[in-house]
């Protein structure tokens, strides 16, 4: 089968054109040179189409079985016929290309095909042609469309798409695929060109995508938005941020760097102030001209520094625009004191007496010597950073990296944003401890104040100990029956009811005499002590299994290193097919973590419907863990065996801990959990 | 370590024309250590006082600030019982082209206006809000007591 192009006649073109200009797309519909244009173009059109005609039939014949697509490609690769660029619109165009003089029809379209065959013969074309072509195409696409509107449809959505592709906003990508069949069958007027294009938009195409696949990947219930910056990154966002305030305020950058800073970087609050009250808030950050003298390095006849009361006439000299000048000596070791002992960077005042002015960062570069750059910029932007109440340096020792989260202070009895840095630490945000989802934050800090203290210990005794009736000495019973006799006094009572023994009569060691006066008190006291307590070690010996799990996990991880090679080595497996043991490891890690903190948060629940629901998952992954963990556990000739049964179970780990963790989020989020403490 | 030109130079000053008032004699063995004496200013409770104190001049003075205690025991709410002294030119807002001389006077002008707002010794500050003429008339008594010429 045969692709033919089709080609439009004159009239059609014209039609088109009038349909176009009605649509809005920019068409130059001058009489003479629309006219010319339109003539030049069917004849070059018809005479293409016959050469074409002749091959293709005559390649048909030779050669039934194979694709046209290709040929039709390279024959109909029409550069943008040049003459079609109206003179007006593009001068730039013409003058990079053969310019032709208005002459007839005949003589022109002569000298156009003379320039198109040479450049068929060449298959591929030279690249200083290409580069003419590409520069033509910008200024004159609207001149460059009634060629290769063939099928106006495809053209529009091609010149939509392409508008569409240059933003970066862009989101339908499904006419393009369209189109590039389209243009692949039909389009004989900028197909190289047009597919050149394409290369880049393909690529703009897949970054986009892979954009969108993020985007559109589910956010978890537990999840929240954040960014990792590096200190470039930051170091950026301040330049951009004084940039931009430049340009309001028509104060030099530094300046503006100097006011952001004082305003800790709240560009309303500055503009409204600055707007309100410019000399005011000019002069309380010391920006406020009153002295002549820029800041600049110069020498002054007779003058005798402040500092260090030297007068020699060849000193060097510094003073900012408040007119406090020093000799450069001291400027600059006054600045290293400020910046290395007391580790100030946006705020170092005027060495001058009483003087507010700050000192700008472009004197501090021309003044601070190469060894302090480095640390005065990084304090810099560390104030930036510090200012930023969406921002916050990961806690991780010696890492540099800024996370960026929108959470604000007051979401966080309803939110555990939990981020994760670069650098591999996951932390709260609210709170900069080491994750702890399910609980939130004003939970545990209750929860480790309380674990901290003391007091337990004392509510432990009264707890796991009674009193003897008698003469009040503290007893543990450690075993045996319930008849006991103190040590001290020999007074004989039953553990269980705390009554004289002798009432007993002969029901012994099987105390059913629940209602019986003399044990009543003394039972009742401690029973509240002793319920409140059993609670809490209840939870909190699962809270230290979890966590003393936890702190072992250096130790798994090295443990599962070694498993692996001793796998790979001895049940004969590669290395890829060990891997399951290492996500093992960081599925047992993680979800421990996670169990951890979920029975602090179920020590503060109060019991409602929602709680039910929160034990069974919070079982669920329990039991999921220690099955793993078991199974984890095992020697390494049984491990070969469990692979995919652990594998399994990892997975099952993973959304056991999801879904726990969601459920949580979801009802925290909508307030739905009751706690017996106000944590706020 | 050779002494400082600035040192030197304040130092020559301090004894050619001295403040009213005010005097800073170096010891010989120690050039950055001064007996200091400053006589209490009229119309305060430490009128008809002369306070000694000390001043040392630490190896970065002038980029930081010299270190001044009371000797002599005075009741004042900036002024704790060990003789320190909160006072904002000592510490945040020092600048290195402040002087001896000029961290002196202030010490005086602290004398002569106490702060109770920003107080250092806390119990003298409470009284010295809540019964301001006792708390005066205890400044004098102890000025009397210790800080007699």
């Amino acid at each position: 089968m045969c692709i033919l192009p089709v080609f439009p006649t004159q009239q059609e073109l014209r039609e088109m054109a009038k349909e176009a200009a009605a649509k809005g797309v920019l068409w130059k519909d001058t009489s003479f040179s629309t006219v010319l244009r339109d003539s030049i173009v069917d004849v070059v059109r018809r005479w293409w189409l016959l050469r074409i005609l002749a091959w293709e039939s005559w390649l048909s014949f030779l050669f039934p079985n194979v694709a046209r697509l290709p040929v039709s490609q390279v024959l109909h690769h029409d550069p943008p016929l040049v003459p079609l660029v109206p003179p007006a619109s593009s001068a730039a165009g013409l003058s990079t290309t053969t310019t032709t003089p208005p002459l007839t029809r005949k003589r022109k379209s002569l000298a156009d095909e003379q320039t198109k065959s040479t450049l068929t013969t060449e298959t591929a074309q030279a690249p200083p042609k290409k580069k003419v072509q590409r520069k033509v195409k910008a200024p004159a696409k609207p001149a460059e469309e009634p060629p290769s509107i063939l099928t106006p449809k495809t053209e529009l959505s091609l010149m939509d798409s392409e508008e569409e592709f240059n933003s970066p906003a862009s989101s339908d990508d499904e006419p393009m695929v369209d189109m590039d069949s389209d243009l692949s069958d039909q389009d004989a007027g900028t197909c190289i060109d047009s597919e050149l294009d394409f290369d880049d938009y393909d690529e703009g195409d897949m970054g986009f995508e892979s954009q969108g696949n993020i985007t559109k990947k589910q956010k978890l219930p537990y999840e929240v938005d954040f960014k990792i910056y590096s200190p470039e990154d930051i170091q950026r966002f301040q330049d951009n941020e004084i940039d931009e305030v430049k340009h309001l305020l028509g104060q030099p950058p530094q300046n503006s760097a100097i006011l952001l800073r004082r305003f800790r970087w709240n560009r309303e609050r500055l503009l409204e102030k600055y707007m309100e009250k410019q000399m005011e808030v000019l002069d309380e950050a010391g920006l406020k001209e009153d002295e002549s003298g820029s800041s600049r390095i110069q020498k002054v006849p007779g003058f005798v520094c402040d500092i260090c009361v030297s007068d020699e006439d060849d000193l060097d000299t510094f003073a900012m625009k408040c007119g406090h000048r020093f000799c450069i000596e001291c400027y600059k070791h006054y600045l290293a004191t400020k910046i290395k002992d007391e580790g100030e960077a946006a705020r170092i005042r005027c060495p001058g007496q009483d003087c507010n002015r700050i000192v700008d960062s472009k004197s501090l570069d021309m003044l601070v010597e190469e060894d302090l750059h480095a640390r005065y910029h990084e304090l810099l932007t560390r104030t930036y950073v510090d200012d930023l109440d969406n921002l916050k340096w990961c806690p991780a020792p010696n890492c540099k990296y800024a996370v960026d989260c929108k959470v604000k202070n007051r979401e966080l009895s309803r939110i555990v944003p939990t981020v994760h840095c670069d650098c591999g630490h996951a932390f709260c945000f609210g709170c900069a401890l080491s994750e702890h989802q399910p609980a939130p934050c004003g939970l545990v800090k209750r929860w480790m104040k309380k674990c901290e203290d003391d007091s337990e210990t004392a509510n432990w005794i009264s707890a796991n100990t009674k009193e003897c009736p008698k003469c009040g000495s503290t007893i543990e019973k450690n075993g045996g029956c319930n008849h006991m006799t103190c040590r001290k006094c020999r007074n004989e009572f039953c553990w269980m009811c705390m009554g004289v023994w002798s009432e007993h009569g002969t029901s012994w060691y099987n105390c059913n005499r629940f209602e019986e006066k003399s044990g009543h008190d003394a039972r009742d006291a401690q029973a509240k002590s002793r319920q409140s307590l059993e609670r809490y070690l209840h939870y909190y010996n699962r809270y230290a299994n979890h966590e003393q799990s936890a702190k072992l996990d250096k130790d798994i991880y090295l443990k599962t290193e070694k498993k692996m090679t001793q796998l790979q080595t001895t049940a004969g497996m590669s290395w890829i097919e060990v891997q399951f043991l290492e996500a093992a490891s960081q599925a047992l890690q993680r979800c421990r973590q996670t169990l951890k903190w979920t029975y602090a948060f179920a020590f503060y629940l109060a019991r409602n419907n929602k709680t039910e629901i929160f034990e069974d998952n919070q079982k669920d992954l329990e039991m999921a863990v220690e099955n793993l963990s078991e199974m984890f556990e095992k020697p390494v000739d049984q491990l070969s065996g469990l692979r995919v049964e652990m594998v399994d179970k990892t997975s099952y780990c993973n959304r056991r801990r999801i879904i726990l963790l969601s459920d949580t989020a979801e009802n925290l989020k909508a307030g739905e959990w009751e706690f017996n403490v106000d944590f706020n | 370590m050779a002494l400082p030109k600035r040192i030197i130079k304040e130092t020559e000053r301090l004894m050619a024309e001295p403040v009213p008032g005010i005097s800073a004699v170096p010891h010989e063995d120690n050039l950055r250590y001064f007996d200091v004496t400053i006589d209490g200013p009229s119309q305060s409770p430490y009128e008809q006082g002369t306070f000694k104190l000390e001043l040392f001049l630490p190896d970065d003075y002038p980029m930081t600030p010299p270190k001044v205690r009371f000797l002599t025991k005075i009741y004042h709410p900036n002024i704790d019982k060990l003789g320190r002294i909160c006072l904002d030119v000592l510490k945040s807002n020092w600048s290195p082209a402040l002087q001896i001389r000029t961290i002196l006077l202030s010490i005086q002008a602290l004398l002569g206006a106490p702060n109770p707002d920003d107080p250092l010794a806390n119990d003298v500050a409470k009284r010295w809000k809540e019964d301001q003429n006792a708390a005066i008339q205890t400044a004098r008594d102890w000025t009397t007591q210790y800080a007699k010429k």
